[in-house]
């Protein structure tokens, strides 16, 4: 499996990453909605992780564009706000099921993760 | 126990809108007041005015129709009288004309002529030729007259300039009342006698007649003030009148006159050739009693409309300055609701924004130890240091803390507008319990749960039934001293309605203040700075979810709120 995370707050991301490659997961990271276009021409990814609020594009945005490059590819959001609206729309989204609120447990993320490959 | 701080924000607040309450209150007495006296005034002023009015006409029309039946009267009466004096001295002058001086001169023809009058006119006493001269020539009656000489004497000057005289009355024969009619005929060659008769005063009879079968009082006076026939309100024969003499016309007159104090109508009718004034008096009080009658009417009517239009402005001030208050209460209650709300979701923004902030320092702390964690775990170049991993662990246990209570705070703000949703009651109560954890622990105050697993899920407004529990609760635990014990009880009242009981052992609520406790502005924590809104404003919330919310309480023993709610109000 190999997993693209995006989001703003660098010492999240790369340690998040850090902790899936202790777990043999593939994960590569970048902290803006452009480097995450970038890799995804560069490399094929299963899931794409994804931040709901980043400056520049969010989250869901950048689903949508990376949806019509790779329409093969999973999303998984993670969020720290859980407001209404963030809410209904990630539902709408990804399926409530998919939208995870921070901060997370590592073992649930990669059950979700695991869960949407399995789709 | 400390203080309370009547200082707080909050107490000032209280301070604030009770204030405003009660300037409503005195301005609205102030509105009652000056509304009733203006509709009272507005409205009867006209309706006295009128009567007035009325009154006035009524009173002036009967009065012109006294004046006019008093004129006719007068008129009438001294036609008769006018008329028996006339005939008196017509006969006379017929006499005179008809009779050469030579031939009344003669006793016999005189004395016949006399007895003949007599036949006709009742009262005469006597009969006498005069001459130019003013010698009594012949006479026949029971004085001793023949060959007096009236030659200076008043009635002989007026007789002679006239060519007739009528006296007054005076006393005469017999101590009887008599009267004089003299007619002079002047004689081809110059010269004239005069006829004079005496005769007995008859005009009293007349008028008693009249008086007898009238209301009033009339009477004869000479130009003296006199009176020559019996007065029934002046007396006798030959008194004064008690009234000043009334002013020549040559019509009848009615004036208006009081006599002793008593207002009367006094119609008069000079007598021409006499200096007779025929009076007629009549008491106003009398003449008016008809009116009397109609103003007695028009009084009584006039008192039971001002009656009932004060009764009836009374009434209706009343009621509409209650509804204005009513209204004006409610329209504070609704200003305070609405404060409230926005106070609550203000509340509900900075709770999101300060977990929002919260999270991501948190989610980094959760990585960071969990990367510590998986080197010790993952990676065998560190020798697993046991002590070392319980300390990260409970970095992570402790993440895992505020994580929930992040999560608690955003769950409890996301819900803040009216968002109907499947509510499962014993989630929803356990979310709300989180809050109070803490406090309850501290205070070890009991938390019993008994929430029955028959209730189904339902659909309500989560965030309502929030802070209605929420109120509860937190008044529960305000009224309860430490080491209370609070029961939440909820369980299905029927198959259409679920009851949720609030129950705590703290201080109770007194009788009295059980009538009020819903009521907005009624608080027993207003010192403590207690707005007074708190069970008001639950109240409303639970009406507005269709529910039913009752008190029971007993002073020192404990209170019990019981919140009944529809399952099927939200299809």
């Amino acid at each position: 499996m190999r997993v693209l995370l995006v989001d703003d707050e660098e010492e999240l991301v790369s340690t998040l990453a850090e902790r899936l490659s202790y777990r043999e997961i593939n994960a590569d990271w970048v902290t803006s909605g452009l480097a995450a276009l970038e890799m995804a021409k560069n490399y094929k990814y299963d899931i794409a992780v994804l931040d709901v609020k980043m400056p520049g594009i969010s989250g869901f945005e950048l689903k949508k564009s990376l949806q019509n490059k790779h329409p093969a590819m999973k999303y998984i959001f993670l969020t720290g706000h859980g407001s209404e609206d963030d809410f209904k729309t990630g539902a709408e989204e990804a399926g409530a099921e998919y939208y995870l609120v921070k901060p997370v447990n590592i073992d649930s993320l990669i059950k979700k993760m695991n869960e949407v490959i399995g789709l | 126990m400390t203080e309370p701080d009547n200082n707080t924000p909050e107490a000032q607040e209280n301070k604030q809108a009770y204030s405003v309450g009660r300037l409503q209150d005195l301005n609205l007495k102030k509105v009652w007041m000056l509304s009733f006296i203006l509709t009272s005034v507005i409205a009867i002023g006209p309706l006295i005015f009128f009567a007035l009015m009325d009154y006035n006409l009524s009173r002036k029309s009967v009065e012109s129709e006294v004046v006019l039946r008093t004129s006719r009267f007068t008129s009438n009466t001294w036609r008769s009288i006018a008329f028996f004096i006339d005939e008196r001295k017509m006969v006379l002058d017929f006499i005179a004309r008809d009779n050469s001086f030579a031939d009344l001169n003669d006793t016999e023809r005189l004395a016949e002529i006399f007895n003949n009058l007599k036949k006709g006119i009742s009262g005469l006493v006597d009969l006498g030729l005069i001459n130019s001269s003013g010698v009594h020539t012949a006479y026949i009656g029971p004085y001793q007259l023949k060959h007096k000489d009236y030659r200076n004497q008043l009635w002989f000057k007026e007789t002679v300039r006239q060519g007739k005289y009528i006296s007054d009355v005076f006393t005469g024969y017999r101590k009887a009342p008599h009267m004089v009619i003299a007619v002079k005929h002047m004689l081809p060659d110059g010269s004239f006698f005069i006829l004079r008769a005496s005769l007995e005063h008859r005009l009293n009879n007349m008028l008693s007649e009249i008086n007898a079968s009238g209301i009033g009082d009339s009477f004869i006076i000479n130009k003296e003030g006199l009176l020559q026939t019996q007065s029934k309100y002046f007396g006798d024969i030959f008194n004064k009148i008690a009234m000043p003499v009334p002013g020549y016309s040559d019509k009848t007159e009615v004036i208006e006159a009081k006599i002793s104090g008593v207002p009367f109508f006094i119609g008069y009718k000079y007598i021409p050739d006499t200096s007779f004034i025929l009076i007629v008096v009549k008491q106003k009080a009398k003449l008016m009693e008809s009116w009397q009658e109609t103003r007695n009417t028009l009084i009584e009517y006039l008192a039971m409309s001002i009656t009932v239009i004060l009764l009836w402005t009374l009434g209706m001030t009343t009621y509409m300055v209650r509804r204005i208050r009513i209204a004006d209460q409610q329209r504070v209650k609704s200003l305070h609701m609405v404060e409230y709300s926005n106070k609550m979701a203000s509340i509900g923004r900075l709770a999101a924004g300060i977990a929002h902030e919260i999270n991501n320092p948190l989610a980094i702390i959760n990585e960071k130890a969990g990367l510590i964690n998986d080197m010790f775990t993952f990676r065998k170049e560190y020798k697993e240091n046991p002590r070392l991993i319980k300390t990260v662990n409970s970095i992570i246990t402790s993440v895992e803390r505020c994580a929930r209570i992040t999560r608690r705070l955003l769950s409890f703000a996301r819900h803040m507008h009216g968002d109907i949703q499947p509510v499962n009651i014993k989630k929803l109560i356990r979310e709300v319990l989180d809050f109070m954890e803490k406090e309850a622990e501290y205070r070890s105050i009991e938390i019993v749960l008994e929430i029955s697993d028959k209730i189904p899920e339902f659909k309500s407004d989560r965030g309502k039934l929030q802070q209605i529990l929420l109120n509860l609760i937190n008044n529960a635990l305000s009224a309860m001293n430490d080491g209370g014990k609070l029961e939440l009880i909820a369980q299905l009242k029927d198959s259409e309605n679920v009851s949720i009981v609030c129950k705590d052992n703290g201080i109770g609520i007194s009788k009295d203040n059980l009538k009020q406790i819903f009521d907005c502005f009624f608080s027993t924590k207003t010192g403590s700075g207690g707005t007074g809104l708190g069970l008001s404003i639950t109240y409303n919330l639970v009406q507005e979810i269709g529910g039913t919310i009752e008190v029971q309480s007993e002073e020192r023993k404990g209170t019990e709120f019981t919140i009944i709610l529809p399952l099927n109000k939200y299809r």
